[in-house]
């Protein structure tokens, strides 16, 4: 058994994580190692011009570990991003989280590019510019031009921040497909499973404030019926497959620019059933490949649309006698720190590996710099692999 | 309040035991940095209601501590010295309320991204603990038992993967009163090894017959306990002021009495399972989670020289979580063997954490089936066995 105290450092432990991942898949799905000398232009597929381009981040949350995804062992797990969505990628061996982890204030860190410090549990709006308001406000996009889909109440502010200088009005707008639903439906009871709001305080949701997507809305913008929606509820599993549902209405009703999609439905692993996590991978697996292939059909999307898939952080180690392994994110060791990133589509260089650090703060400022707008307060750096 | 204010009278609200032990101690503990005393605290004010083996851990401790030149002392918990706290947790009755303390620290810790120092800080004083006190050996090699995949007709990934490179696999034993031979071992050992809170079962369902000399946890005995936890969770979310931090302080705050407990004379033991149940995640809901995490607990604080734990079937996770009738709901089988799978190893691995793990021996079996794995000392690594055997053979070849 190898034990994570022997190593010296964050850094060194996340190489390690990283040459492991590496070699296997050079080895096994046959890609070639990338280097931060070659620019990725050099065998990326076109880029459209900035004006069309469209960029869809999809967070693999809440929380998967290497053992369960990447590693040797997980990759059984997700066989649509092996076998599918990998060899079209660049894939990022080690994205380094330093920030808190809890799904939204990491989230909202991802989204801002500055590790956030607000309360996961309480209904605040990130402290410092997000995505979407750099986006609108540099590119004068209208507020249908970016959106977020997520997953739970506690997520509902994630659209815009408190920031002097942008906040209410200047960015996302935000659905929560299960607060859609909660109002849709006259009976809670028949759609319990798909409105269970999260998984670390099952017991608790935080009341909703701000800008929550209104019901009126579900006809008026994605063009569905009250009725159809609650219809094809019931032919659902899963609350991220309800998320995926109002994702495809939105792309085809709206096409959106700047799309993000926060999947949850991993998150389960709090309840501690090992069997439920892995359901959550494997179906957000798929959710990712169905999602990669809705873009592909999309004439909005086709051929002008670049994909980020990231998980928020991992969950903790085996290894590590303070966690109980995989069913909470609490230790801050380095495994649940490190995880992964896939970028595919309009201007990425296919079927490459890098496996340099990447801060999960780089996000913002490569999107930014993919999109050609300034995201002034953002603390990563713009991935170079990526431009 | 500073650790240097602590006098003998702080303590006056602590349980009687709890009181008697610290009050020998608070000249050394008003040596502690403030961000390291209440996690100690939070173990001395349960004193009274610990199993022996924690209650030595915690005296030898104190005792180690207290040992410390003033220098010696500094070094041993320097890193905690250098976390920065807030006014607001200065200001916390921290000597009373020690856990929720903790609770806050911790939270306040990842805002101010300290978390790594005050991990480093925790692992490098437990490295110097162990190193000044060893833990003692068992007076009998340890034995853990998994038995799992009741009802389960079959799976659909091999079983026992995490564990198969540390033992042998069994793929036709004989599975024919297998629980019984399993139960009757590890009621022998508890009968030749009088040992208070040393032998375990836990079931994840209805506990079978076995000797009261073993110490007995079952998710079905608890069934009125959850059904009552259950309905006051429901009764207070909804309340004004009411978040997941206050929600958990309440739960931690439940006594035996107000979850139905009080009739057995046994407070260690009730004051656990509420803990069980309180402070578990999921344990309210999956009888798997509750089955591991029992394991886990028993594990960590009795340090057990047997224990056998058995899982049963979990309920499917569609119905409403906060429903009193999670028993009557439709059951899943097959997922649970994959999570009582996934959670002998985590049985296995919590039993290697303790002292002796070199000489210590685990059997995981398929309830009914003719598979299973043993680990032992003399046992081949990653080895795989067709004999027909039963299981009471391959008990008797590892202990």
């Amino acid at each position: 058994m190898t034990s994570l105290r022997q190593y010296d450092s964050l850094l060194e432990a996340s190489r390690h994580i990283a040459r492991t991942r590496r070699d296997f898949l050079r080895t096994a799905a046959g890609m070639a190692l990338g280097s931060t000398l070659l620019p990725s232009s050099a065998w990326a597929r076109p880029a459209p011009a900035q004006s069309k381009r469209k960029i869809i981040v999809i967070t693999f949350g809440g929380g998967a570990r290497d053992q369960e995804t990447f590693a040797p062992e997980g990759q059984e797990n997700i066989p649509h991003l092996m076998g599918e969505l990998l060899p079209r990628s660049a894939f990022f061996t080690q994205v380094v989280n330093r920030g808190i982890l809890g799904h939204y204030v990491a989230t909202a860190s991802l989204a801002t590019g500055v590790y956030e410090t607000i309360n996961n549990f309480a209904s605040l709006p990130p402290e410092h510019p997000t995505i979407f308001e750099y986006f609108r406000k540099d590119l004068r996009r209208p507020s249908s031009d970016a959106w977020v889909v997520a997953p739970s109440n506690g997520f509902n502010r994630i659209g815009e921040s408190s920031y002097r200088s942008y906040g209410p009005g200047s960015g996302a707008r935000v659905i929560l497909p299960k607060h859609l639903l909660a109002a849709a439906a006259q009976k809670h009871a028949d759609y319990e499973y798909l409105l269970r709001d999260n998984y670390e305080t099952p017991y608790y949701a935080p009341e909703l404030q701000g800008g929550e997507f209104e019901l009126r809305q579900l006809e008026d913008i994605l063009k569905v019926s009250v009725d159809d929606f609650k219809a094809h509820a019931r032919t659902l599993s899963s609350p991220d497959e309800l998320s995926v549902y109002i994702v495809r209405q939105l792309m085809r009703q709206v096409a959106p620019s700047l799309l993000w999609i926060t999947m949850h439905d991993i998150d389960v692993a709090h309840a501690g059933a090992y069997s439920l996590y892995i359901e959550g991978i494997q179906r957000t697996d798929r959710l990712c490949a169905e999602l990669w292939n809705a873009i592909q059909k999309e004439p909005e999307y086709a051929g002008r649309t670049t994909l980020f898939i990231l998980p928020d952080f991992g969950r903790d180690s085996d290894e590590d006698e303070g966690g109980n392994g995989f069913q909470h994110h609490r230790t801050g060791d380095v495994l649940s720190r490190t995880t992964w990133m896939l970028a595919l589509g309009a201007g990425v260089r296919e079927g490459v590996v890098y496996d340099r650090p990447v801060d999960s703060r780089d996000l913002v400022p490569t999107l930014g710099a993919m999109l050609d707008f300034s995201t002034s307060q953002a603390q990563g750096k713009p991935i170079q692999e990526l431009m | 309040m500073l650790p240097t204010d602590l006098k003998p009278e702080s303590f006056r609200a602590y349980p009687p035991e709890a009181k008697t032990l610290v009050e020998n101690y608070v000249g050394s503990l008003r040596r502690l940095p403030l961000s390291f005393i209440p996690s100690l605290l939070r173990e001395v004010i349960d004193y009274d209601f610990k199993f022996p083996a924690e209650r030595r851990s915690l005296e030898q401790e104190l005792a180690n501590w207290s040992s410390l030149s003033e220098g010696t002392g500094k070094q041993w918990v320097e890193g905690f010295a250098h976390i920065s706290l807030s006014p607001q947790l200065e200001k916390l009755d921290w000597v009373n309320r020690p856990a929720q303390f903790v609770e806050q620290l911790s939270a306040y810790l990842w805002t101010t991204h300290q978390l790594d120092a005050f991990r480093k800080a925790a692992m490098d004083y437990a490295d110097r603990l162990h190193t000044a006190v060893p833990t003692e050996p068992p007076p009998v090699p340890r034995l853990g038992i998994t038995v799992l995949g009741q009802k389960a007709e079959g799976h659909g990934r091999p079983l026992f993967r995490k564990l198969r490179p540390h033992g042998a696999y069994y793929s036709r034993l004989k599975p024919e009163g297998g629980l019984h031979e399993l139960l009757d071992a590890i009621d022998d050992r508890a009968k030749k090894h009088p040992i208070a809170y040393g032998h375990w079962y836990i079931d994840g369902g209805e506990a079978a017959e076995h000797s009261s000399a073993v110490t007995c946890v079952s998710y079905k005995a608890l069934e009125p306990t959850r059904a009552v936890l259950l309905r006051k969770v429901r009764a207070e979310k909804d309340k004004p002021g009411m978040g997941p931090e206050a929600l958990r302080t309440l739960l931690a705050q439940m006594s035996p009495a107000e979850l139905g407990f009080g009739k057995e004379a046994d407070p260690v033991l009730e004051r656990f399972q509420v803990k069980l149940l309180t402070e578990g995640s999921g344990t309210q809901v999956f009888s798997t989670t509750f089955a591991q995490w029992a394991a886990r607990e028993v594990l960590r604080r009795a340090q057990p020289v047997t224990l056998l734990v058995r899982f049963a079937p979990r309920a499917k996770p569609t119905n409403d979580l906060l429903s009193a009738n999670q028993d009557q709901a439709e059951m899943d089988p097959a997922g649970a063997l994959v999570d009582a799978d996934f959670g002998a190893y985590y049985n296995w691995l919590n039993q290697q954490r303790l002292s002796g793990a070199e000489k210590s021996a685990f059997l995981v079996w398929f309830e009914d089936h003719g598979e299973a794995l043993a680990i032992g000392p003399g046992v081949p690594r990653g080895t795989e066995s067709t004999q027909a055997a039963n299981l009471k053979d391959v008990l008797s070849w590892i202990t």
